[in-house]
């Protein structure tokens, strides 16, 4: 062996690797399907063939089909968080009522009866055990209802095909064509999806699935969404337009995030986290029956539970520190109202204001609380006498009171629009943020994952509150 | 194979009970070394476990850390060592399990390596069987889940194909046993060379990379005259895969 003679061969294979060029591989893949081909041409009798692949061939020609693939995509991710929105009002409604109606009142008392001075019992009970309960009656039944459809899918074997179309955008943008079924996850909840990752074998790719699964607008951001359109985007056009006028902007805003998904995607790969994309194998699977129950069981054990329990763990603190910011007085003002004050010039050119930003810095546990802590924050700063005090979050029951709160507190189409854009571009939850520090095991990664969508949803209402003033008023 | 009534099983050539010792976790002191390749989802580890006697765990999850389970069985005085590759659809990508199934096959060097396939699927798993003979000359094809093929009306031409693959077919329903003893035998003949293979090389690649394969190979075999598969070193020069660059240059193919 002649280390000159191998060192030769290693520049002649390089110098033919740009010969043949890019198509190489997807050469050789297709070279080895066609001996395939030919060798089960004549090795192989298959009595029914024609019938039984008819079957899958026909969905899938249809599920796969240029024309059809991405409206049915479309379609089916409309429907299923229609389901989980729609379905998850009354069991929400109902263990809000158990929660905040019932046992709240009853540990009030109770608390009472054991002469807890008010201090003792607004911090445990007002603070720390609301924010849980609310956690619990707003997160639980939605995620109940959408990782069950999911793993629906997922069995039923349509969930790979959704990878398939979209591999090539994927690819396109550096990235895994895996990575579409982690962001469909993150559709549901964003630390589970970047669990999902794991599908990804190459580790470059992984990170950017997992920096980039927070663009998926979760199940905690579409409620805010909804109401928000509907209040000051439905409000805007004819009565007889506005339900569908305000859905098309929420869904406008989840493709939004689809395409800085793309984006930041491609960006990463060519910046940061370059390098090739891995070829994979994706199996179509045959089509099956999924087996119901024991679906249920497990994407409830495995998902929703665990999810559901970190945000308790992450919610409790925030609800003591919601509480306590409200009612520690800082000479004649609260910390809250000190905050938001010094917030608000921020807030101002960003076209969104103190009590917004100050929401979410304290609600970073859960998405799902920043509109309860906004309301109350408002009534805070207005003085108005809705609610149940100082530091005791709520919701209001009809859309209408909601809308007055807010446009008391100063609120025009400018700033629910910028809400929905910042609730859509922001860091993620802790609960996500913990998660990608435990799949990543590395600070670097997880502090790029939480401050890159904060600092573009900076830049992008920044530039939409400057055109707004400018061109509307 | 007929089926035969189960008191006439010991009178089967293929039988030969005392021949064959299953010896669990026990790799000590072995005579080959026999790799188990396959796609997922084709039974390999229930091949493996009827090889062994072990139970080993059949079910998997994407993404968890890729280990290579073995085993042993005894068989006519010699002893072979059973590696449980991780199951792969193809060798050629970037994936954990890819390369471990890859490279154990390559530098690993086993005596036999067994791939499982599915009977229902066949076009789909001789993708890894022709990736596989271009790496080893040394192979046996388990043709598992016969019983569902027969359910499902597939009948296959084992000679055919055993001729086109140019390595001894075995038909094989792992879950019942059946087939096992025929698998032993047919290991064993390929591991003592009673049984020589000609694999079939990959046909149907256009000219310029045929072209260019021809080149690198022939130089490859210039440099290392012994090695079976210049012809996948080439491919994997041409795709740029660094382990086989180290390889080439610390010259581990000698």
């Amino acid at each position: 062996m002649d280390k000159r003679n191998i060192q030769n061969i290693i520049a002649l294979a390089n110098e033919l690797r740009w010969k043949i060029g890019d198509d190489f591989h997807d050469n050789l893949a297709e070279g080895i399907y066609a001996d395939a081909a030919e060798i089960v041409e004549d090795a192989i009798i298959d009595k029914n063939r024609d019938r039984k692949e008819r079957l899958d061939n026909k969905i899938d020609r249809i599920v796969t089909s240029r024309v059809w693939g991405f409206p049915i995509m479309f379609s089916i991710l409309a429907l299923v968080l229609w389901i989980t929105i729609k379905g998850a009002n009354y069991p929400s409604a109902f263990l809000a009522d158990i929660l905040l109606g019932d046992v709240r009142p009853m540990l009030k008392s109770f608390a009472a009866s054991l002469n807890f001075p008010w201090w003792l019992s607004g911090f445990l009970i007002d603070g720390v055990y609301l924010a849980v309960a609310w956690v619990i009656a707003v997160m639980l039944p939605p995620m109940a209802i959408f990782f069950p459809l999911f793993t629906l899918l997922e069995d039923f074997g349509y969930l790979p095909r959704v990878a398939f179309n979209l591999d090539y955008l994927f690819k396109k943008s550096g990235a895994h064509g895996k990575q579409a079924l982690t962001m469909s996850m993150g559709f549901g909840c964003n630390a589970a999806g970047v669990v999902a990752t794991r599908i990804i074998d190459s580790p470059r790719e992984r990170l950017i699935a997992i920096i980039t699964n927070n663009f998926s607008l979760c199940n905690g951001r579409w409620p805010t969404q909804i109401l928000l359109a509907t209040i000051f985007i439905g409000a805007v056009v004819p009565a007889s337009l506005s339900s569908i006028v305000s859905l098309g902007a929420v869904f406008g805003i989840a493709v939004l995030g689809i395409f800085f998904m793309f984006f930041v995607s491609w960006t990463l790969s060519k910046t940061l986290l370059k390098g090739e994309v891995s070829t994979f194998n994706l199996e179509l699977p045959p089509y099956r029956p999924p087996d119901f129950w024991r679906t249920i069981y497990t994407s409830i054990i495995d998902r929703t539970l665990i999810v559901l329990w970190r945000a308790i763990v992450f919610a409790a603190p925030a609800g003591a520190v919601i509480w306590l910011i409200s009612n520690l007085y800082i000479g004649d003002q609260s910390i809250a109202a000190w905050m938001i004050h010094y917030l608000d010039g921020f807030g101002f050119l960003i076209g969104l204001n103190g009590v917004i930003l100050l929401a979410y810095i304290v609600a970073i546990p859960a998405n799902e609380i920043v509109i309860p802590t906004i309301l109350m924050l408002t009534v805070l700063v207005t003085g108005m006498h809705i609610g149940e005090g100082a530091g005791v979050m709520f919701e209001l029951d009809s859309v209408n009171d909601t809308a007055s709160v807010l446009k008391a507190g100063g609120w025009t189409l400018l700033t629910a629009i910028n809400v929905m854009l910042f609730s859509l571009l922001h860091n993620p939850c802790s609960t996500t943020i913990y998660t990608i520090y435990k799949e990543t095991k590395s600070m670097k990664w997880t502090v790029l994952a939480s401050i890159l969508p904060i600092i573009m949803g900076f830049v992008v209402t920044f530039v939409v509150a400057q055109l707004w003033r400018i061109f509307v008023n | 194979m007929d089926v035969l009534p189960h008191s006439n099983c010991e009178n089967c050539q293929h039988f030969n009970a005392d021949g064959l010792k299953k010896l669990g976790v026990d790799t000590t002191d072995f005579d080959f070394v026999v790799a188990l390749a396959g796609n997922p989802n084709t039974g390999k580890s229930t091949v493996f476990n009827a090889l062994t006697g072990l139970r080993q765990h059949t079910g998997n999850w994407p993404g968890k850390t890729v280990t290579r389970a073995e085993g042993a069985f005894q068989y006519n005085e010699k002893k072979y060592k059973l590696v449980d590759l991780p199951g792969t659809y193809s060798l050629l990508s970037t994936s954990d399990d890819e390369e471990v199934a890859r490279n154990f096959i390559l530098f690993g060097k086993p005596d036999v390596t067994v791939i499982v396939v599915d009977a229902n699927r066949l076009e789909r798993n001789l993708n890894l069987v022709l990736q596989i003979l271009e790496i080893t000359d040394k192979a046996v094809l388990c043709l598992n889940l016969m019983d569902e093929a027969k359910r499902n009306n597939i009948e296959i031409n084992i000679r055919s194909l055993a001729k086109d693959l140019g390595i001894p077919v075995v038909p094989a329903s792992a879950r019942y046993k059946e087939g096992i003893p025929e698998l032993i035998q047919t290991i064993s003949d390929v591991a003592s060379g009673k049984i020589i293979c000609k694999p079939h090389r990959i046909k149907n690649i256009p000219k310029d990379i045929e072209e260019a394969v021809k080149i690198l190979s022939l130089k490859i075999k210039k440099e290392f005259p012994n090695i079976p598969n210049s012809r996948w070193i080439a491919f994997r020069l041409l795709e740029g895969d660094n382990q086989i660059i180290e390889a080439l240059e610390s010259g581990v193919f000698v």
